[in-house]
């Protein structure tokens, strides 16, 4: 447990750290496939837990930010990401609007409160 | 057998098309310009950026490894974060496959499109795909995927090397772009009542498990605000089976055959 990535080198430790762990899941998910009927009403629960895991990775990348975006207050990332929410609701269901106007919402909040 | 109205190399050339039209290739390039600049940061090379975003092809992944590495953090320790993050590519696999395979798709055929998969690639597939004839599904995913990696790529080389010309609040901003994109992404695909509540438990029930200190929230958190979505459109489906069967007794006339409607 307590060897260091460095120790490793970087490519094995991309591929015992990165590709494995994560790819597993997708073997396994080419196994769960077999068998399920796309019309199934088990596809239908698989696919809520597919949006509701997603939902929560969202939620946590805004609570509790990687990196440079842990600067910007709580408040101007939730304010941002509702605006952007706001924006695709209000403008025809569009992807690119509610992106645009999420990122402008935390660049301007961003620069409006610096975190103290 | 029919004969199918486009070819193989159509299907994935409209993938590639797709890839490039779709608004994720902005959002693809933004994050990953984010990423190069970090794996510059962390000195890592410029070949092993690139290694890490064919291999992983998953953001949140990606930065955690980077991450790890920057900061020292235990192999172990940061093996599990990644298998914690990569979590959702198997819900994601299981519910496309089905919709792209055929009685005829052997398992290796499925193995590209199942690597290709993440947030951007499985919610353009979703979308797009069922339009094509189902024997070009597989084509028309691995185009769209690799459509993806290659702008992902050349983003990832570009955040390299301008590395230490970005602004501060740029790093914030490309970081931003992960949740921003999938909620408003997700929200797009969520047409019917059960993936609306599945979105709107999940955003809710994993922090507060998280807060609560319980061990893998986002495993508990999504596996239960995705039953619960799914419980309440199975109980949704009886009442409004009973109410119409309700509604046929009540009005003393039979209920019309199929095909025998007004």
């Amino acid at each position: 447990m307590s060897t260091t990535v460095r120790e490793l080198g970087p490519y094995l430790a991309l591929v015992l750290v990165g590709f494995l762990p994560n790819e597993i899941w997708r073997i396994f998910g080419i196994v769960v496939a077999r068998g399920i009927n796309e019309d199934s009403e088990l596809m239908v629960w698989i696919r809520a837990v597919a949006t509701a895991i997603l939902a929560g990775i969202i939620a946590q990348l805004i609570l509790t930010p990687p990196g440079a975006l842990a600067i910007v207050p709580l408040m101007v990332r939730l304010g941002a990401v509702t605006a952007g929410f706001l924006a695709f609701l209000v403008v025809r269901r569009s992807v690119f609007v509610g992106v645009l106007v999420g990122e402008l919402a935390l660049v301007i909040g961003a620069s409006l409160w610096p975190q103290i | 057998m029919g004969t199918i109205p486009i070819s193989s190399a159509a299907a994935f050339a409209t993938g590639l098309k797709a890839a490039v039209q779709s608004v994720f290739v902005y959002v693809i390039f933004g994050t990953f310009i984010g990423y190069g600049a970090l794996c510059h940061d962390l000195d890592f090379s410029l070949p092993w950026a690139v290694a890490s975003t064919v291999l992983i092809w998953a953001g949140p992944a990606q930065v955690i490894v980077v991450t790890a590495l920057g900061s020292g953090v235990p192999v172990g320790e940061a093996a599990i974060a990644v298998t914690l993050s990569g979590l959702r590519l198997l819900p994601m696999v299981a519910a496309l496959l089905p919709l792209i395979r055929t009685p005829a798709t052997r398992f290796w055929h499925l193995l590209l499109p199942a690597h290709l998969t993440a947030v951007s690639m499985w919610v353009e597939s979703l979308r797009i795909a069922p339009k094509l004839p189902r024997e070009r599904r597989i084509a028309f995913c691995n185009g769209l995927g690799i459509g993806m990696v290659v702008a992902a790529v050349a983003a990832a080389i570009l955040g390299f090397v301008l590395a230490e010309r970005l602004p501060p609040l740029f790093g914030a901003a490309v970081l931003f772009l992960t949740p921003m994109s999938f909620t408003v992404s997700i929200a797009r695909n969520s047409r019917e009542l059960v993936d609306r509540l599945a979105f709107a438990f999940g955003l809710t029930l994993t922090p507060m498990f998280a807060l609560a200190g319980i061990d893998l929230a986002l495993l508990a958190g999504g596996v239960l605000a995705g039953t619960l979505a799914f419980a309440v459109h199975r109980v949704v489906a009886i009442v409004r089976e009973a109410s119409s069967e309700d509604a046929s007794a009540s009005d003393g006339a039979p209920s019309p055959k199929p095909g025998e409607g007004p």
